[in-house]
């Protein structure tokens, strides 16, 4: 599904040049769920950026779901931005003076969808995140947990390749993050690739594969205690 | 890609943050209230001076005799001028392009009228039958004069409809005999003016008759005719061409300033309407100078909102929105900003005018029905969807420059 070969990137900071990612491979499988871990500044988060087509990479190559995203003009990298991918963040970015289910809806506008089944699905999604009696609520009369869990129904709702998380469960507390962890692992039985980046190490290891950054490089790519035996088979089939 | 839903978007942003948007859209309403407020006005202002010169015919020249005030060959200053028919037919067939003409003859005095048992005091006005396009004479009643009274010296009259109320009352005048000063008269027609009151107490007769019947002999008081389609420079050709003539005919110096008063309506007129046309262009600099500071306000709070809403822009393009959308996003709440104040503020501005217009006496010399016409207010729309537009673009690059990996960063 997802495909990084050699992959650098460096941001300007004033007159310095700041090498974030260097060399970079990464194969991730449909169905996957994988942890990213790293200290602050490892360049997790570009990582992130550069898988979700919003940062470009400076050398390398990346093939998402079989299609070259190097060399993308914005207006093709957000249409595929809309198809492919979806977004959970930390601090869960809902647009606040949208109701739940129209925050939800609001991927499927802009990728054309007539309203009625604009609705109809972000209704659907959001029951399955069990939040269907909370549909017109604003994101402030929402809990962390279940902002969170509209969240993910927002980034579910286009029915994505791949779902990227940055830091999901950074402001929830411990049963509240399972929670979200959940969800996410029910995705995954949907065969959508879902990558998390996170700093707790018992977020990570609720996911089947930790692949640890440091200094804009792997160190580690191990399948997890949970990951197991399905880990194995994911890696073995992201292979080719 | 601007359909309901994106009308529906902006309806969204537009009403969250009410006060915002009625500040901003203030600006454009004042901005648009005061150009259409200040137009109307310099329209009322061209009427009232139009109005001035409703009385006679616009393109006419009008020329009396006065006293030489400069020697000339040989001849002292301080000659009475004394213009004859001979003058009147010279500067007819002379001066090229003269369209309708008359010459005026004088009885001094007002002359006592009488019909019957009434009588009245009337002032007596002897011209030739062009007199009545040059004076606007528009007769209501029977006929105004023609070439044959002229030629046959009939003893016919045309009244004002101040003159046949006080001698007929509500009977019918035409066709009646009237005496003036004893002399009789048949009346030929009735006429109303649109100048003053006095222009409706005159009699008019055919000049030729006047001149025998009252002693004129061939003597006239003025020579008065219409230049057709001239413009300002062939009329002012025309004026001292006429003037020419009468100073040959006469000896006098065609420069003396005093022995004939050559009044040019069409360079008075001229005169007027490059003043109004300078007034008008005045109004459009105040009125869109405050238009576009009100542009510049709305481009302005726009920018701040782009600020304020810079990560939930940066969301949209997380899922999925086109640099395209962004843009779309901006800049039609911009012109929808403008617009709709923009179209109140014209209406505003229009009831203004109306209102003013109510309340002005109808008598009013200077200043008469001040509206703007339909052209300006279509002028008026375009402006404010092109100044939205404006308006809009600099915030909208800026919105669609937003990076979501910025926008969206955890603080």
């Amino acid at each position: 599904m997802i495909r990084l070969r050699n992959v650098h990137k460096s941001y300007r900071m004033g007159d310095n040049l700041l090498h974030v990612l260097r060399g970079i491979d990464l194969d991730i499988a449909a169905g996957e769920l994988v942890s990213i871990m790293g200290a602050s500044g490892s360049g997790k988060s570009t990582l992130m950026n550069v898988i979700g087509l919003l940062d470009r990479l400076d050398e390398g190559s990346y093939e998402l779901d079989g299609v070259d995203m190097t060399g993308l003009t914005e207006t093709r990298a957000a249409r595929y931005r809309g198809q492919l991918i979806g977004f959970v963040f930390q601090s869960f970015h809902l647009i606040p003076f949208k109701t739940a289910v129209e925050n939800v809806a609001l991927p499927l506008y802009y990728q054309g969808v007539a309203r009625r089944e604009r609705n109809r699905l972000a209704g659907e999604y959001l029951e399955k995140v069990g939040l269907a009696d909370r549909a017109g609520h604003l994101p402030r009369e929402l809990s962390g947990g279940q902002q969170q869990r509209v969240a993910i129904a927002r980034a579910l709702v286009t029915r994505p390749k791949v779902l990227l998380a940055d830091e999901p469960t950074g402001a929830l507390d411990s049963v509240t993050s399972r929670e979200v962890m959940a969800v996410l692992q029910g995705i995954q039985g949907e065969g959508v690739a879902v990558v998390i980046i996170t700093h707790e190490h018992d977020i990570a290891e609720m996911t089947d594969r930790l692949v640890h950054l440091v200094d804009g490089r792997i160190t580690e790519d191990r399948a997890t205690a949970r990951g197991g035996a399905v880990g194995e088979a994911a890696l073995a089939g992201s292979g080719g | 890609m601007i359909d309901r839903d994106t009308w529906g978007e902006i309806a969204e942003v537009v009403t969250r943050n009410k006060l915002r948007t009625v500040l901003t859209g203030f600006a454009v309403a004042w901005g648009i209230f005061m150009l259409v407020v200040l137009l109307g006005s310099g329209t009322g202002l061209a009427e009232g001076i139009e109005y001035q010169f409703r009385d006679d015919a616009i393109n006419s020249i009008w020329v009396s005799a006065g006293q030489t005030s400069l020697p000339y060959q040989g001849l002292q200053p301080g000659r009475q001028v004394r213009l004859t028919n001979d003058d009147y037919d010279q500067v007819v067939t002379r001066v090229p392009g003269v369209e309708h003409s008359s010459a005026r003859f004088w009885i001094f005095g007002n002359q006592q009228v009488t019909y019957g048992s009434e009588t009245g005091s009337f002032t007596i006005r002897a011209v030739h039958p062009g007199h009545q396009i040059l004076e606007r004479t528009q007769v209501i009643a029977g006929r105004y004069l023609n070439p044959l009274d002229l030629a046959e010296h009939r003893k016919v009259a045309v009244i004002g409809t101040v003159v046949a109320d006080a001698l007929f009352g509500k009977a019918a005048a035409i066709g009646e005999e009237i005496k003036i000063n004893g002399i009789a008269f048949r009346v030929i027609g009735v006429f109303d003016d649109e100048g003053s009151e006095r222009e409706r107490e005159f009699i008019y007769l055919p000049i030729s008759t006047a001149q025998r019947t009252f002693d004129g002999r061939n003597r006239i008081a003025q020579i008065l005719y219409t230049t057709g389609d001239a413009d300002l420079a062939r009329s002012q050709a025309m004026a001292g061409r006429t003037t020419e003539i009468l100073a040959t005919n006469h000896g006098f110096d065609p420069e003396d300033p005093r022995a004939l008063f050559v009044n040019n309506n069409v360079e008075n007129f001229q005169r007027f309407a490059s003043m109004m046309k300078a007034i008008r262009a005045f109004v459009w600099v105040v009125g869109v100078g405050t238009l576009i500071a009100g542009v510049v306000g709305v481009s302005n709070i726009m920018l701040v909102a782009v600020r304020e809403r810079t990560r939930e822009i940066g969301v949209r393009k997380a899922v999925g929105a086109t640099p395209a959308s962004i843009v779309s996003l901006v800049l039609l709440e911009s012109v929808l900003i403008t617009t709709v104040a923009g179209y109140l503020g014209l209406i505003a501005g229009v009831g203004v005018l109306e209102g003013l217009g109510a309340v002005l006496p109808a008598e009013a010399e200077f200043f008469r029905n001040p509206h703007v016409d339909l052209r300006v207010a279509v002028a008026a729309t375009l402006l404010l969807i092109f100044a939205g537009t404006v308006a809009g673009f600099f915030p909208a690059r800026r919105a669609a420059a937003v990076r979501p990996v910025e926008a969206l960063r955890d603080e």
